[in-house]
C-alpha cells in the first residue's frame, strides 16, 4: 500500500501541470463534444479512458459528487482520451453518467497535460487555478479527498 | 565511418516509450498472454499427453494420450 502510494506521489510530481498554475483554455484544444462554462466554477478535470479499469471505478464516484454538488457550482468534465471513439460510447452506454463528457480525439491536451497514469483528475478553483491533483483512483480514499477539497474550493 | 556507424545504431533503436494515454491497444484483453483460458488448458492437455518433448511447463505423459 504506502508503495503505491509513493509511486503515485512520484508521479503525480512528473505530471506536466502543477498545481498552483492556471488552468490553459480548454476551447484551444479541439476537443469533441461540447465544453460547459467554466467561469466561476469549481471544475473536476478528469482524464480517462474506456479500456482503464480504475476510471470505471471511479465513475459512480464523480456521478455522486455531481448529483450532490452541481446545483452548488462544482461542473466535472471528464475527458476521454480513446482513439476509439466507439469503445467510448460504447462504455458510456454501459455507465452512464450525467456530468459532461469529451473526447481528446487527438490527444493533444493530455499530452499538454502529460499525465503519468488514468486516470488522473484535477481540480480547479473558482479563479481557474489548478488546486488539486489525484493521480490513480483508490477508491474511498480518493472519494473522501474529493469530497473534503470540492468543499473547501465551492467555500472560497 | 565507425562514428557514423555508432550513430547509427543508437539512432536504430527499437525502443520507443509509450505514454499512458497511448495504452488502449496495449490494454486489450488479446494482448494478454492467457487470454483465452479454455483453449489454453485445452492445448496444455494435448501437449501433455501427446507431445513429452514439448513445452516444459509441466511433466509430460508417455505418450499413450490415457492420462
Amino acid at each position: 500500500m504506502w508503495s503505491t502510494n509513493l509511486l503515485l506521489l512520484l508521479l503525480t510530481l512528473l505530471a506536466g501541470w502543477k498545481t498552483g498554475a492556471p488552468l490553459p483554455d480548454l476551447a484551444t484544444y479541439q476537443l469533441e463534444g461540447k465544453l460547459p462554462e467554466l467561469r466561476d466554477k469549481v471544475v473536476l478535470l478528469d482524464f480517462w479512458a474506456s479500456w482503464c479499469g480504475p476510471c470505471k471505478a471511479s465513475f459512480p464516484v464523480m456521478q455522486e459528487l455531481h448529483t450532490q454538488y452541481a446545483g452548488r457550482g462544482l461542473v466535472i468534465v471528464a475527458v476521454s482520451v480513446d482513439e476509439d471513439r466507439a469503445a467510448m460510447e460504447a462504455f458510456l452506454k454501459k455507465h452512464p453518467v450525467a456530468f459532461t463528457i469529451v473526447r481528446d480525439a487527438a490527444q493533444k491536451l493530455v499530452a499538454a497535460a502529460d499525465v503519468q497514469a488514468l486516470p488522473t483528475s484535477f481540480l480547479i478553483d473558482r479563479t481557474g487555478k489548478l488546486r488539486f491533483m489525484h493521480t490513480g483512483f483508490r477508491g474511498e480514499v480518493t472519494r473522501q479527498q474529493y469530497r473534503d477539497e470540492i468543499e473547501q474550493l465551492l467555500k472560497e | 565511418m565507425r562514428t557514423a556507424f555508432l550513430l547509427l545504431l543508437l539512432l536504430a533503436g527499437g525502443c520507443s516509450q509509450v505514454k499512458p494515454w497511448q495504452r488502449g491497444a496495449l490494454a486489450d484483453p488479446i494482448m494478454q498472454a492467457d487470454y483465452d483460458p479454455i483453449g489454453e488448458q485445452l492445448m496444455e492437455h494435448l501437449y501433455f499427453s501427446r507431445e513429452a518433448a514439448w513445452g516444459g511447463r509441466t511433466v509430460g505423459g508417455g505418450g499413450c494420450g490415457c492420462n
